[in-house]
């Protein structure tokens, strides 16, 4: 590792000062950033540790949803009371990410802002252009296995690795962020990450010195609600392809449909076509396979992930036939 | 602030780079917890900080001021081991040994988990009352893995404790 000038944040203003110059990076649980900085992958002349912030607290808004702060743990979130009975589907998406250790220091903010990655940006013998601008893409070139089949540019075709976001993207979700000075703004999840364009090496939109503050849902919205994650093995492996689901049902007819994709792309990828096609019509094979070919209709392989193409519109036909209780 | 490992007090590293893993077993002396991968992926490293359990090799040593951390070396000695301790020789929840200290600090937290309802992945319903199936148990334990393969044994001792401690 590095060396790097260690400061502990007393107030937020003074983590937005120390993270201003790009060289200073915010530390929040560590499991991402210590991991990339023990591989010089990551390399912070200062390391602001946010931890101590008053930044922890779930509670309720005004408006009836849910405050979630950028320093409450993944487990935090996951077990508490309100997350469970009115966001199911932000539990079972912490839930199926990473293991117990890893989400007890896992935190809101680090969890948003853990790299889009792939193998060959952790490797530092390999080409990247996420991880050095202009070297080339190692896995355009290479072996794209875990690699996105959406919204990829000829620069960077890695995927967004997190899930607790892809559940947080069907639910409408909006990160809420403090900038220099005394500034704030807030972002949607949907628009929270970017896609990688021809500027790979940003993850999203935030600019330098700001820091995440905390998540807030909207209030809750019912319906059947669903977390499939797909996987090499049945626990503790990154998604190939899952999916968030928010489905509800009026007399026979979907009345609502809020989709969520993670595994396929830079960002978790959500496509408002689906809602418009599905919502209205009976639940059929056929309406199913039909959003399956909304969903992917710009669909690219690169070789060994090619099999995520039809991997995507079996696991969408799966989860819209058990959120509204068709056979296929 | 120091840190307090197994009611001892210290004084934190002078180097911000030391992860809380090279601290317990290279400046402290406390060589029960064990280094694997170093990257989170093997769960070798896991202790208590504060009750819960963390990877001590993803976490830096200066963050850890005023914590309270729990290793293998303080739930039970030699003469006076823990029910979990107990149950992994009774049951050979181990061959090598070198994942044991992780999986046992692992499992220490994993059964207050239980004792507090907080659901895996594998529970069927969120909210309910959740049993210690052998399907939970594996869920739960995911992130220590055994390179000799004594899963079967892990699962048998882990139950075993849990039964003589619920008793
Ligand atoms: C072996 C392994 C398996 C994993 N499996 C999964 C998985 O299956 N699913 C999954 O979703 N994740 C998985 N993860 C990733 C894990 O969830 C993330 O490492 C974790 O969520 C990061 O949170 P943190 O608080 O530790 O972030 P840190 O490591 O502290 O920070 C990560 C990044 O976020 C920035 N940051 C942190 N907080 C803020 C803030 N408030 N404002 C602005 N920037 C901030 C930091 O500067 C840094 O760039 C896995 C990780 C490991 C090591
Ligand atoms: S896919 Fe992106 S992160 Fe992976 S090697 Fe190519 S540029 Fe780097
Ligand atoms: S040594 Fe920490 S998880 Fe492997
Ligand atoms: S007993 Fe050898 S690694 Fe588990």
């Amino acid at each position: 590792m590095r060396p790097f000038d260690y400061q502990r944040a007393e107030r937020l203003e003074h983590a937005s000062q120390l993270t201003m110059p790009e060289s200073g990076m915010s530390i929040a649980g560590g499991t991402n950033l210590i991991d990339l900085m023990k591989l010089q992958v990551e390399t912070p002349e200062t390391l602001v540790d946010i931890s101590r912030l008053p930044m922890a607290q779930i509670e309720d808004t005004d408006e009836g949803g849910l405050r979630i702060g950028a320093l409450a743990t993944n487990t935090a979130t996951a077990v508490h009371p309100r997350v469970k009975a009115d966001y199911p589907v932000l539990s079972r998406a912490i839930l199926a990410g990473a293991t117990q250790q890893l989400r007890n220091k896992a935190t809101t903010g680090g969890n948003l802002c853990q790299r889009t990655r792939c193998y060959y940006f952790t490797d530092t013998t390999q080409p990247c252009n996420k991880r050095e601008p202009g070297s080339g893409c190692g896995a355009i070139d290479g072996i794209a296995r875990l690699h996105a089949i959406l919204g990829t540019s000829n620069q960077c075709i890695a995927t967004y690795p997190g899930d607790m976001a892809v559940a947080m993207a069907a639910l409408n979700a909006t990160v809420e962020i403090a900038g220099e000075g005394d500034t704030s703004r807030s972002v949607s999840v949907r628009d929270f990450h970017r896609l990688p364009g021809d500027e790979p090496w940003r993850d999203n939109v935030l600019k330098d010195g700001e820091i995440i503050t905390g998540v807030t849902l909207p209030k809750p919205i019912g319906g059947t609600q669903i977390y499939r994650k797909v996987r090499e093995r049945s626990s503790y492996a990154f998604a190939l392809v899952s999916i968030a689901a928010i489905v509800d049902m009026e007399d026979g007819r979907i009345s609502r449909a809020d989709l969520a994709f993670g595994g396929v792309a830079h960002k978790p990828w959500h496509d408002p076509r689906l809602s418009d096609h599905l919502v209205g019509s009976e639940p059929s094979a056929a309406l199913f396979d039909k959003a399956a070919d909304i969903l992917l209709d710009t669909a690219q392989g690169y070789g060994e992930n090619d099999f995520k193409i039809p991997l995507a519109r079996r696991t969408l036909s799966a989860v819209l036939a058990q959120a509204t209780g068709t056979e296929i | 602030m120091p840190i307090t490992v197994n009611d001892t007090q210290y004084d934190l590293p002078d180097d911000p780079r030391v992860s809380l893993l090279d601290f317990l077993r290279h400046e402290i002396g406390l060589t029960g917890t064990k280094k694997g991968c170093d990257h989170g992926q093997c769960g070798a490293c896991t202790v208590l900080v504060d009750g819960m359990r963390i990877n001590s090799c993803l976490s830096l040593a200066v963050m850890h001021d005023g914590d309270t951390v729990q290793t293998i070396e303080g739930l039970g000695t030699e003469t006076d081991p823990s029910p979990l301790q107990k149950a992994f020789l009774e049951h050979d929840g181990y061959q090598c040994g070198y994942c044991t200290p992780g999986q046992i600090c692992s499992a220490t937290a994993m059964l207050n988990e239980f004792a507090n309802n907080w659901p895996s992945d594998a529970s069927d319903d969120l909210e309910a009352a959740i049993d210690m199936s052998d399907e939970e148990i594996r869920e739960r334990m995911s992130g220590n893995l055994c390179r000799c393969g004594a899963y079967v044994n892990i699962v048998a001792a882990i139950k075993a404790a849990a039964k003589e401690m619920a008793a």
